[in-house]
């Protein structure tokens, strides 16, 4: 046996090399600690590297009108998504070439999308937009050879589709969201819809719908597996709802066709709902064209046009009501006790405290109340702001002056209305201390005399001037007016069924009827006299620096009032030139679905006239 | 001459480990390569019904080696040995080129990587000469012999184009170190290794604007072990303190000049060595003291070492294994390039978090991102599905093979059966560090299967027989040979 016959101590050398495998395999347990414990970033490389979190978009909500006509639907378009960190060398050229696409401007999107200033989002490991919403065509080139290019996929979203080449600013449009909705609300990442403006936006909420994730597992050539967990972590998308407008999409393309060529709104309202049968701004646009890849170039284009066509005259401009202001004018006095329907003021080709300011045109005098309106005396409604701003019932002229702002709130002006649209204007009725602030504290009755007929300070929206007739047809109240009828599976909001009054009593609103409907049949709006419908209306000129705004406001029948309509043609001169006979095919329109024989020859020339002067209002 | 019963003094606590680490290896190879499609843990066009394959007939590998007579082992030592090289030499030539290596033998379906199996045959036959009567590891004779034995095997494996299988023998020089080999050689081989590390991995990175940090780092380890070798083998008081004076006489006037004027700061670590060495050689010419020279020897040895490591780095190594190095050791970061397996190793290990995803649940083994996931890296997935929890586990596991192994070796009466022990302790401890190492991102990718999990016949049979052989010499620890 041969043992031990060494001078060196085994013992010891033992020890150093258990002590060598200890301190080895207690650093190895270190490391794993500090990266299976401490170090958290790994499980989301982890996540990143395995999972393809999919976003399933909904689709949007669709939108029909009030006979259920189909307005708005979607079509299917398809992105075309990176993800870098699964990209490998491809045939570049072959790649453009699937998508009808230049090389130069892919490589520029390549760059652009690794960019973090112009795309603050981007993460190697996540799908970016490469090119957004490609033609049928081309997706079905590049599904067919996506295999040959790892990193690339292509996700399925919907893009609006409109069914009129009308209605634009009632339906508004889609775009990407941008830097500020993103933040604003963390639904929307890059790339995302949102409604812009009009109803697309007011209902984003329901329209949207819930977006859906699908988790597919990536394998390491960007290779996709299948769904994660058979599934059941997917989350499914939930399309928006769908809104059924109260437009009558009839009525609001013949509106648009009336309106062709000119600038100015039309709105029609139903007095017993408030629904907004049509609401026409002039000049408009095809919604279809600010869908898709072209948007960007369609839409600078619109905002550069001089008529503004993306501003929702109805809605977001406000104009001095002219003489349609003067049926609130009326009922206001009449409220007031000022004036009884038979008060008589005279009147002398204009209004003779003021020197014949604000001036008038040629008819008897002096006259009551219900030839007033229908001659559209200035005179009288002079008298009768002096009356009542001077009237010894009121402490002083700011009494007055703010119970007379209170009966114009009262009947729908100065706050917006509530219609179901985004940014209504508010218009302007100014009130005592308005006049305190804007003469300082120095005014009479004689200073403030143009608000009488509409005219000076006061400002309505198209809409609200609308919203007159209708408490005027409904003798007293109003619902808000608003263009969506029914949400699916939601209610309307409140705001909408219940009526708001006005504080003026009946019995003054038959007289002021009354006086509308002799305007129709022997005063200014004689051209809206229809043979077998008793209109209502007033005219109304709204002096503007260029040529006057032609204005007509009015309802039918007169008895059971079925719609308000408001016809508003700037630089079209006299009421009566254009808004009145637009009101009067308008009414026929809605009321008897079609022109009578002998109303054509007028469709033709409103049609056919154009007034286009003043591009810079 | 007794004969014990095999069975009985067999060490069942091994052989219990070793069935662990191949049933465990098993269940995970099945994991790795776990198919959506295929689920199947018996489909034997799957690795993991082939592995069972593989682990069936080592255990019938096992035992049969148990059953051979102990004293056969000593007597074929070295006709094993021989034979094993002669197959080396031949795979040089027969093998095809598989993954740019040329170590496996194709036999039809079958196919052998001889380089595993010249492990055991070099245990056995170092254990055979190192068992010779007289032999004494100290005299440069025998030294030369053994290293012989381990180089051969080497050579013939870096023929092959295996340079991890290759590195795995210089595991045998632990058991040199263990039998008495100069403590000096474990020394300067580290010293060597250590060295090679600081300056590859500091090379490029500049202390201050002149001077490499690598290069300053070794030269300052070199002064460093001057005092410590002065210190134990000098034996006399004023040598360390005239030491210290050298060093301090031309480290603050460089400290201070350097703060002005920035210069290459291995001129002072010159400066400081260049004294030392002449004052170590006007003591050796004083005194007639042999440790003198072996320091100087040393010196000049090491500052050598470190001006041919640049040399080898840039001009002998293939830009494969630098660029390997250079990920090993962290200098370049590049996640899709070849950092890549090391990256994805380690995203696989660390998102297993404390407790792991559980069986099956592993996203980055099962979609591949993890090269290698059922040979060499098969470790991720033990991290990634057993957590930190299953990677101790398993660390604990085999730290105990290895010490039970080193305990069984301690306690044999045979030097032929305390050495071969060693060898196996040494060989099994170098294939975890190296490979664990690897996984985890501490040590460089070398490509050698973990023992007893990583998927593959050749390995699992090399490992079992190495184990096997061990545990049959073992359990006739007391026949009187």
């Amino acid at each position: 046996m041969n043992y031990n016959r060494n001078d060196f101590d085994s013992n010891s050398r033992n020890t150093v090399i258990k002590l060598l495998i200890g301190a080895v395999l207690f650093i190895y347990a270190i490391q794993l600690f500090n990266l299976q414990v401490i170090n958290s970033d790994y499980s989301g490389q982890a996540d990143s590297n395995a999972f393809l979190r999919q976003v399933r978009y909904p689709s949007r909500g669709l939108m029909r009108d009030r006979n259920d006509k189909l307005l708005v639907y979607n079509q299917p378009a398809y992105d075309v998504m990176i993800v870098m960190h699964n990209t490998q060398k491809f045939d570049t050229l072959a790649f453009c070439r699937a998508l009808n696409m230049d090389v130069l401007q892919f490589r520029k999107r390549l760059t652009d999308i690794q960019n973090k200033k112009l795309n603050p989002g981007y993460s190697p490991y996540t799908p970016q937009i490469l090119l957004s919403q490609v033609g049928n065509k081309e997706y079905g080139v590049l599904q067919e050879s996506i295999y040959k290019f790892p990193g690339f996929l292509i996700q399925k979203r919907t893009v609006r589709e409109y069914t009129y080449p009308h209605a634009g600013h009632v339906f508004g449009y889609v775009a990407e969201a941008d830097k500020k909705n993103i933040e604003k609300d963390k639904f929307y990442s890059q790339g995302d819809y949102i409604g812009k403006t009009g109803l697309e936006r007011y209902y984003e909420p329901y329209l949207r719908g819930e977006k859906g994730v699908e988790i597919l597992l990536r394998d390491s050539r960007g290779r996709i597996i299948g769904p994660y967990n058979d599934g059941e972590n997917d989350i499914l998308s939930i399309s928006g709802k769908d809104l059924t407008l109260s437009i009558d999409m009839d009525v609001q393309i013949y509106g648009e066709e009336l309106m062709s060529n000119k600038l100015g709104t039309i709105i029609m309202i139903e007095p017993k709902t408030g629904e907004i049968l049509c609401m026409v701004s002039s000049p408009s646009y095809d919604p279809n064209s600010l869908i898709g890849r072209q948007f960007s170039t369609a839409y600078s284009a619109l905002e550069n046009d001089p008529y503004k066509p993306l501003l929702n005259r109805a809605m977001n401009g406000t104009y001095p009501p002219g003489s349609t202001f003067k049926p609130a004018q009326a009922l206001t006095y009449l409220q007031e006790g000022i004036i009884e329907p038979p008060t008589s003021f005279s009147c002398n080709m204009g209004f003779p405290p003021g020197d014949g300011h604000p001036g008038c045109h040629g008819h008897y005098a002096p006259l009551p109340l219900v030839p007033a309106i229908a001659t559209s005396c200035n005179s009288y409604f002079a008298w009768g702001l002096m009356s009542m701003l001077n009237n010894k019932k009121y402490t002083n002229i700011k009494e007055a002056m703010n119970k007379w702002r209170d009966h114009m709130v009262g009947q729908g002006f100065g706050y917006p209305l509530g219609v179901d649209m985004p940014d209504e204007k508010r218009g302007l009725i100014p009130n005592s201390n308005y006049y305190d602030k804007m003469y300082k504290e120095r005014w009479n009755p004689f200073t403030v005399i143009s608000i009488a007929i509409g005219q000076g300070e006061v400002l309505l929206s198209p809409l609200q001037i609308c919203n007159l007739a209708t408490t005027i047809a409904n003798r007293g109240y109003y619902y808000a007016p608003h263009v969506v009828k029914k949400i699916q599976d939601h209610q309307l909001d409140t705001l909408y069924s219940h009526p708001r009054y006005t504080k003026i009593d009946r019995k003054h609103y038959e007289t002021v009827v009354e006086g509308m409907r002799q305007a129709v049949t022997g005063g200014t709006c004689y051209g809206a006299n229809l043979p077998d419908i008793e209109v209502c209306g007033k005219t109304g000129t709204a002096q503007n620096k260029g040529e006057d705004h032609s204005i007509f406001v009015g309802f039918a029948p007169k008895d059971d009032p079925k719609v308000a309509v408001m016809v508003f043609v700037e630089n079209g001169g006299f009421g009566a030139y254009y808004a009145v006979p637009m009101g009067r095919l308008m009414i026929e329109k809605y009321l008897k679905r079609e022109i009578s024989e002998q109303d054509k020859w007028l469709e033709d020339k409103m049609k056919n006239t154009k007034i286009l002067k003043n591009a810079k209002v | 001459m007794r004969k014990s019963n095999v069975w009985e003094e067999v060490d069942w606590f091994s052989i219990g480990l070793y069935l662990l680490f191949v049933i465990a290896g098993w269940m995970i190879i099945y994991a790795a390569t776990y198919d959506f499609d295929r689920t199947v843990i018996f489909d034997f066009s799957q690795r993991s019904g082939m592995q069972l394959i593989w682990i069936i007939t080592s255990i019938i590998i096992g035992f049969s080696i148990l059953m051979i007579e102990n004293t056969w082992y000593e007597f074929f030592a070295l006709w094993i040995y021989i034979l094993v090289m002669l197959l080396l030499i031949a795979t040089i030539f027969l093998a095809p080129n598989i993954k740019g290596s040329h170590s496996w033998l194709v036999m039809g379906p079958m196919r052998v990587q001889p380089a595993e199996f010249a492990k055991f045959a070099t245990a056995l036959a170092l254990a055979k000469i190192m068992s010779t009567y007289q032999f004494n590891l100290s005299q440069g004779k025998n030294m030369f012999t053994v290293a012989m034995i381990v180089l051969l095997p080497m050579a013939l494996i870096f023929l092959q184009q295996e340079t991890g299988s290759a590195l795995v023998f210089l595991a045998f020089f632990l058991v040199f170190y263990r039998e008495g080999m100069p403590g000096a050689i474990l020394f300067t081989g580290s010293a060597a290794i250590l060295f090679f590390i600081l300056e590859i991995r500091y090379g490029e990175v500049m202390l201050n604007a002149a001077t490499p940090l690598g290069e300053f780092m070794v030269l300052g380890i070199i002064i460093l072990l001057i005092a410590v070798l002065l210190q134990i083998y000098s034996k006399k008081d004023n040598s360390l303190s005239t030491f210290a004076w050298i060093v301090l006489s031309v480290g603050i006037p460089a400290a201070i000049v350097n703060r002005f004027y920035p210069f290459n700061l291995c001129w002072a670590a010159w400066a400081a060595l260049g004294a030392n060495l002449v004052y170590m050689l006007v003591m050796y010419f004083k005194e007639r003291k042999k440790c003198y020279t072996w320091i100087v020897l040393f010196v000049v040895c090491a500052v050598g070492f470190l001006y041919s490591v640049d040399y080898v780095f840039d001009n002998v190594m293939q830009s494969h294994q630098k660029t390997r190095l250079q990920v090993a050791f962290g200098m370049i970061e590049d996640p899709s390039g070849a950092g890549y397996n090391v990256n994805q190793s380690k995203i696989a290990i660390g998102s297993g978090g404390f407790v792991g995803k559980g069986f099956l649940n592993g996203t980055q083994t099962k979609l591949k991102y993890v090269p290698e996931q059922d040979t060499d890296f098969i470790f991720c997935t033990i991290g990634e599905e057993k957590g930190f929890i299953g990677s101790i586990f398993v660390l604990g596991a085999f730290l105990l093979l290895l010490y039970r192994i080193i305990y069984l070796a301690n306690r044999q009466k045979t030097t032929f059966y305390r050495i071969y022990g060693y060898s196996v302790a040494s060989i099994l401890f170098f294939h975890v560090a190296v490979n664990i190492g690897m996984v985890i991102g501490i040590m460089p990718v070398i490509g050698i299967p973990l023992p007893f999990f990583s998927y593959g016949g050749s390995s699992l049979w090399a490992f079992t027989i190495l184990l096997f052989i061990f545990l049959r010499l073992d359990a006739s620890r007391n026949n009187r040979a």
